[in-house]
């Protein structure tokens, strides 16, 4: 995790119009628009068969806790003829999400990668690359981890051809049909956030002291996780999260007295073309009491989650041992919350 | 301990949808996992125990022709005598409809001869293939016929438009299901007891494999409360979707109890069959100032912790001793009243 992209983020403040911060790009046909859809407009993964190719850049501004913005760019473009454009693109953005179709031939992908990682580096030498060889869902599991090596092997092995050691590169297995694209985008906003370090020692200390076994600070209208604390993660836990979120909110939709936009329930196959933005699906969370929800579970588990500032949500898992003390638990996470709203004050 | 047993009639055309919704409903399928589903042989049973004292007897009845003609020859008496209910599935976007509503007049005139008793249902499915502005329409012409149909032989159709990519199919089964249980009134009366006792502005009972509401009261109190119509069946569709989840970590949920903003829900178990949802309204108004980044300051706002603490507690003794009332009307004779 690089701390150097602070200088990257002093230089703009967080204004109505704030300047990309992430860039996609990628071949055309390579599914950057998909991901878009999927995960900041809340259309169903099924439904992204529809959309149609991308011909201009177009600007998803995601404003919850933080003004970030995705800049996707549309694959036909010639890229050396939009080179002077780009570079001023580069020169303000944090992250570079780079969408490759592992289903597909990738070797005319990896060198286009190539050239405009050397015109990225080159506009700003801090902007971190993140490479999702996405489409993974139909490959089987050897695939996957060969598909990665190789292309690891292949990228990182160009680079060093062209003398450049320090470049920050990541490479994620993502898929859009189940949550790997929501884990590597909360990877990817991670290393944006100034203030990560602070978050996860917040949360460690919050885990420390209210008996928390492992605790997430989500986004609740993208499903990004911002932090967790410094327990081993694994995506099961991860997953149950997320819906434990998603049902949260439906549920709270069906008798909450502020009537907003109805939700989208998952199955629901006729999504009005995913014209229900991000920040339409945090409004119909209506303000007043935060709102949070216990789950028990059969082994001993308990979910638990609590509405934060500028929707974000804590979620918690704790044991049942946990439950009679939950008024302690309740009063350390007033606190926690607490700190967070500092903390966003001074950001 | 003998219970009362119901035989259900699937039927309908091959491809119309009874399989997928069987499998939804009761084995915990999702939409998208009914894909796989190949076509019915034959006729295909399944004995699912639904409360503590009914059993359904689900006929599954593979809709290819050479199936159909068994069932209204060779197979007659086996088939149509003893059925509580006909389930007919109506694929919205048959090209034989005139043939479908045959084969549903054959149905309609064997029952009348070895079952005169029982309940027809018609499920006009696959309504997501429609567009929004015609499925009105598209329902209210198909059950027109229908109800004509049935009217010469005295019996009544109560028809639904379903999907499986919506929680319209909870509707349909949950209602269907309850014209079924045998003693659904006294399920009834003595929710009605509890939920006036627990000053519970919405009291569901649910059935715990497939959550299909048994029986709901709603006791509207705070001015506030204006809901969504279709709740009940959403409701089903989403935890029965959370069920899921959970299964992913090899866990069942036990209870969930959420904290809205204005409300709040509690569903916990109620027998080894039941699960109950209690939602209450706040009745303090606990609404403090609201800043401009949306970041509400409440007042009093320990005291608010405090009391829904207390409120959880008698909310969960309420449901402790309910359990042993509501074990029991599970456990009584079928036919008692």
């Amino acid at each position: 995790m690089t701390m150097s992209v602070d200088e990257v983020h002093d230089g703009h403040a967080f204004g109505p119009n704030p300047s990309p911060r992430i860039v996609m790009m990628g071949l055309r046909r390579g599914g950057k628009s998909s991901i878009c859809q999927v995960m900041f407009h809340n259309m169903q993964p099924l439904d992204t068969l529809y959309i149609e190719s991308t011909t201009a850049p177009t600007t998803s501004v995601f404003s919850s806790f933080i003004d970030f913005a995705v800049m996707e760019l549309p694959g036909q473009i010639n890229f050396t003829e939009a080179m002077i454009d780009a570079e001023r693109i580069f020169s303000s953005c944090g992250a570079l999400i780079y969408v490759i179709d592992s289903q597909d031939e990738y070797i005319n992908s990896l060198a286009n990668l190539h050239s405009i990682i050397l015109h990225a580096v080159n506009a700003n030498p801090n902007i971190n690359i993140e490479v999702f060889i996405h489409k993974v869902d139909g490959l089987s599991e050897d695939f996957r981890l060969d598909a990665q090596r190789d292309i690891t092997q292949r990228v990182t092995d160009e680079l060093l051809d062209d003398g450049l050691v320090n470049v920050s590169i990541s490479f994620h297995l993502t898929s859009i049909f189940d949550h790997s694209i929501y884990e590597a985008f909360s990877r990817v906003v991670q290393k944006l956030i100034p203030q990560l370090a602070t978050l996860e020692n917040l949360l460690n200390v919050l885990c420390q002291h209210s008996g928390i076994e492992k605790a997430f600070l989500f986004d609740i209208g993208s499903k990004i996780f911002v932090a967790t604390d410094s327990s081993p993660m694994d995506v099961p836990t991860y997953e149950i999260c997320t819906d434990f979120i998603d049902i949260t909110v439906d549920m709270n939709n069906l008798y909450a007295v502020d009537r907003r936009p109805k939700p989208v329930t998952r199955n629901d196959a006729n999504t009005n073309n995913g014209t229900v933005s991000i920040t339409n699906r945090l409004e119909s969370i209506p303000q007043g009491r935060p709102i949070g929800s216990t789950s028990r579970l059969s082994n001993g588990v308990i979910l638990y989650l609590q509405q934060m500032v500028k929707g974000l949500a804590l979620v918690c898992l704790m044991r049942k041992e946990s439950m009679p003390k939950i008024a302690l638990v309740e009063y350390n996470i007033e606190f926690f919350r607490d700190a967070l709203e500092q903390l966003w004050l001074i950001g | 301990m003998a219970g009362a047993r119901r035989k259900l009639l699937l039927m309908g055309r091959s491809g119309s949808g009874k399989s997928s919704m069987r499998s939804i409903i009761f084995s915990n399928y999702s939409a998208f996992d009914t894909r796989r589903l190949g076509a019915t042989i034959d006729v295909e049973h399944s004995h699912l125990r639904f409360l503590g004292n009914m059993t359904l007897n689900l006929w599954d009845c593979g809709g290819q022709d050479a199936y159909m003609d068994h069932y209204f020859s060779t197979q007659r008496d086996n088939i149509f005598r003893m059925v509580e209910a006909l389930i007919f599935v109506f694929d919205v976007e048959s090209k034989e409809l005139r043939k479908d509503i045959e084969t549903f007049v054959l149905c309609l005139r064997n029952l009348y001869e070895f079952s005169p008793t029982a309940k027809i249902f018609a499920l006009v499915h696959k309504m997501d293939l429609v567009i929004v502005e015609k499925r009105q329409d598209v329902y209210r012409a198909l059950m027109k016929s229908l109800e004509d149909t049935s009217a010469m032989f005295s019996f009544q159709v109560q028809g639904f438009a379903t999907t499986i990519w919506d929680e319209s199919l909870y509707k349909a089964w949950s209602s269907i299901v309850c014209t079924l249980i045998p003693n659904v009134t006294v399920f009834q009366k003595h929710l009605h007891t509890f939920a006036d006792i627990s000053e519970a502005d919405e009291v569901i009972l649910f059935e715990k494999t497939t959550f299909l509401v048994i029986s709901h009261v709603t006791n509207a109190r705070s001015p506030g409360f204006r809901s969504d119509s279709t709740r009940f069946e959403k409701i089903s569709n989403i935890i029965k979707q959370y069920k899921q989840s959970c299964n992913k970590l090899r866990a069942q949920f036990q209870s969930l109890s959420l904290r809205g903003s204005d409300f709040t829900a509690y569903l916990d178990t109620m027998t080894a069959n039941t699960m109950i949802m209690v939602i209450m309204s706040n009745k303090t108004d606990s609404r403090g100032s609201t800043d401009l980044l949306g970041n509400s300051e409440i007042n009093g706002d320990s005291d608010d912790s405090f009391a829904s603490e207390a409120e959880n507690n008698i909310i969960l003794a309420n449901i402790k001793i309910a359990r042993k009332m509501f074990e029991k009307i599970e456990m009584m004779n079928p036919d008692a009243r």
